[in-house]
């Protein structure tokens, strides 16, 4: 067992364990502590498959951005006397057992399917590839994502304040 | 002890998926549902990054994580945007009890 595989093991670890605590811990704000642990187990997942920039970026935005959105939105919607903000579940038993059937088929799925896989080459830095990539190829996507951050963040703040 | 290949990162990402699923399903409180929406979107990222690395795909895989990931942040501040409109007007988040349209 090599370091890789042994790093590989850790990350996986810690994504699935906190994710696991994400979805049943009865008290949101612990639930959006536990997904900073996720999110940072993916990072490392995608560190692992040499995908440094995005896993730069998804430290930046997950972690610096959309947990902290989520965790205002957990203070701003509930009446705040003392941290223990409860959540209430639903449909525990079938969703239990739908989604472990469904889990199970998939993992069959995912094991047993002969996937073609190319020799894998060394990691290379992979932020120069993607820009020429961005400005390239994908320029009119580029465009039409900044395009729809715009407009989301727009009508985020003018849904929030009316 | 097998080497980790690409099975190992789709179990990975099917696990954390089926997770996200969970908490869309069980959960009542609309940021916990959201939370969930973003396992969803972290393991289609896996995906997309472990066929880029092991599949002839180039780089377009990574590129294509870095979109999902530019739309999620778009959806949450426009979701938690709603959801904090729900609050103002009706005093709850809890997805069961917003059924005004149900009649």
């Amino acid at each position: 067992m090599n370091i890789y595989d042994l790093i590989f093991y850790l990350f996986g670890a810690l994504t699935l364990i906190s994710a696991f605590f994400v979805v049943t811990n009865k008290n949101i704000v612990h639930s959006a502590f536990y997904l900073l642990f996720t999110f940072f187990g993916v990072a490392g997942i995608y560190v692992l498959l040499g995908a440094d920039f995005v896993a730069i970026v998804q430290l930046i935005v997950y972690v610096g951005g959309i947990l902290i959105l989520l965790l205002f939105g957990v203070m701003l919607t509930n009446k705040i006397t003392n941290v223990e903000i409860k959540t209430g579940t639903i449909n525990i038993f079938s969703a239990t057992i739908g989604v472990g059937l469904f889990s199970g088929a998939l993992l069959a799925a995912v094991i047993y399917a002969p996937w073609k896989v190319t020799t894998v080459q060394e990691p290379v830095p992979t932020t120069g590839i993607l820009g020429s990539l961005l400005m390239n190829e994908y320029v009119l996507v580029f465009e039409l994502l900044g395009i729809i951050l715009l407009i989301a963040l727009i009508g985020a703040a003018s849904i929030a304040r009316r | 002890m097998v080497t980790v290949g690409l099975t190992h990162f789709l179990i990975i990402s099917t696990l954390l998926f089926s997770m996200g699923i969970y908490a869309i399903i069980t959960r009542k409180n609309a940021v916990m549902v959201l939370m969930g929406v973003e396992l969803v979107l972290n393991s289609a990222n896996i995906n997309f990054i472990a066929f880029s690395r092991f599949g002839n795909f180039g780089f377009n895989g990574q590129l294509i994580a870095l979109f999902v990931i530019v739309l999620a942040a778009a959806e949450a501040a426009i979701a938690l945007a709603i959801v904090l409109n729900i609050y103002k007007n009706l005093s709850t988040v809890n997805v069961d009890e917003v059924d005004n349209l149900k009649e």
